[in-house]
């Protein structure tokens, strides 16, 4: 039986990202993925890295999220020379949209709420006017209220970054294993042996990144893990030259010229079909914001299921049943890509999750104490 | 390069190839009166600026993209020609109108 230092359930951007951050501290890493078969929120997702509008109400989320955000500058750059792979990455800041006076008056709101709750890290934000955005967005449509902005937003492109994870993980001794469903895991204190795709896997280290998966796998190691799907939908347009100016949360350009136009929310379950009805509202929200949409074909239209824990933040958590199975899930694969190969791998490696993580415990999901 | 097969039909649509007039076979897609005319490549790609020709002529493969009458970015395999119709040859990325 081929032993490892650590096994890695789920190939996607937080698997990968995980696996990849342990072989760079010299662990012996196999990476165990189930194949096209699964439902992959790391090929359907829009590609953000994405700080505005996160945390309010937890700073500890805004801190970790604007840390990533940080971190993928360097990230960025070292995936590039590790493997050649360019993901695309930007961070000029970013804007959302707020089509009514409505929207506009709420947005200002929470991004007042941010900047208070963000202490000595001090989330610095702007909220401007139609006329103020219109100067920096020529495109924008005449109803468009204003926007938000910061300077901490940024993107990639999702599928060079999963290609480009793969691709680190081989280049440093990783070993990737598709096809290989969790059929049997069976648990000791440091002690996992896993049977996938045919084959038995066995390390004193075991982490569950897989997605909507993480329920039923959490369950065998004592984790409690209550993620559930909430679907998007996303079209893509054809190539066309540069148009937009700026990245916004619902519509970006994509470097080759494609134009992603997002997003939308619907606790549907494990379905992941896209259908008319969101086809128009995104559509018709779209030719609001940017009225030039309208004369931009659409080449393709798909749905994809986030994966979302009750309150949406992230949940990492090492099981105090079995010490050395760690979980680590959320929504925001691409934006907190850094911060889980750069730091969430360190503290697998170390075998301990920081304070700055107590927040994202799966014990707020339990029976609380009464005061 | 390409010919009509002998036994085919004769009768012809008239259409403007790149602003330059054609007489296309009664039927055949704007891709097909592409090859025919011999004036390929239809397109250059958006990001490579590489040179394209229709390949699949099956409304797979998107190398056949032209503008028809005035609308970029068409899958010509799937459009049959008509009396008139416009197909232009389209270099690098669309423009898109403010």
């Amino acid at each position: 039986m081929p032993r490892f230092d650590s096994l890695v359930i789920g190939g996607g951007l937080v698997g990968s990202a995980v696996a990849y951050g342990l072989t760079r501290r010299g662990l012996k890493v196999a990476l165990l993925d189930e194949g096209d078969i699964a439902y992959r929120a790391s090929r359907g997702n829009f590609g953000l890295v994405w700080v505005q509008s996160k945390g309010i109400g937890v700073p500890e989320y805004q801190r970790w999220t604007r840390q990533s955000s940080t971190l993928w500058d360097d990230f960025a750059v070292e995936l590039k020379n590790e493997t050649g792979v360019d993901v695309a990455h930007e961070h000029r800041g970013g804007v959302h949209i707020c089509i009514t006076e409505k929207d506009f008056t709420e947005r200002r709101k929470q991004m007042e709420q941010l900047h208070l709750e963000s202490g000595e890290t001090r989330f610095e934000y702007e909220m401007l006017d139609h006329a103020q955005l219109k100067k920096l967005m020529p495109e924008i449509g005449p109803e468009v209220a204003g926007a938000s902005y910061t300077p901490y937003d940024g993107a990639a492109n999702p599928l060079y970054l999963l290609r480009s994870l793969h691709a680190a993980l081989l280049k440093r001794g990783g070993q990737y294993f598709p096809n290989s469903r969790v059929g049997a895991l069976k648990a000791a204190p440091h002690d996992f042996t896993v049977t996938a795709g045919g084959a038995t896997f066995n390390a004193p280290k075991l982490v569950l990144a897989a997605g909507l998966g993480n329920k039923a796998l959490g369950a065998l190691v004592g984790l409690n893990v209550p993620v559930e799907p909430v679907k998007g939908q996303i079209f893509v347009t054809e190539r066309v030259k540069p148009i937009l100016s700026m990245l916004t949360i619902w519509v970006r350009q994509m470097a080759e010229g494609g134009l992603l136009i997002g997003e939308s929310r619907e606790e549907v379950g494990f379905n992941d079909a896209t259908t008319p009805d969101v086809q128009q509202f995104l559509a018709a929200r779209a030719i609001k914001m940017f009225p030039f949409l309208r004369d931009v074909r659409i080449v393709r239209h798909w749905g994809a299921l986030r994966v979302m824990a009750p309150d949406g933040l992230p949940i990492y958590e090492q099981s105090g049943d079995f010490p050395g199975a760690f979980v680590a899930t959320c929504h925001s694969g691409v934006t907190l890509a850094a911060t889980h190969a750069m730091r969430y791998a360190k503290f697998v490696a170390d075998g301990a999750l920081p304070a700055e993580l107590a927040r994202f415990t799966n014990k707020r999901f339990d029976v609380q104490n009464a005061a | 390069m390409f010919k009509t097969l002998p036994d085919a039909h004769t009768a012809t649509v008239s259409v403007i190839i790149n602003g330059a007039p054609f007489q296309a076979p009664q039927g055949c897609t704007a891709a097909a009166a592409l090859l025919l005319a011999g004036t390929i490549p239809n397109r250059t790609t958006p990001v490579s600026n590489a040179p394209r020709a229709p390949y699949c002529m099956m409304g797979v493969c998107f190398e056949c993209l032209v503008a028809i009458d005035g609308v970029p970015n068409q899958q010509g395999c799937l459009i049959p020609v008509v009396e008139g119709m416009r197909i232009d040859r389209q270099l690098g990325s669309v423009a898109v109108k403010l």
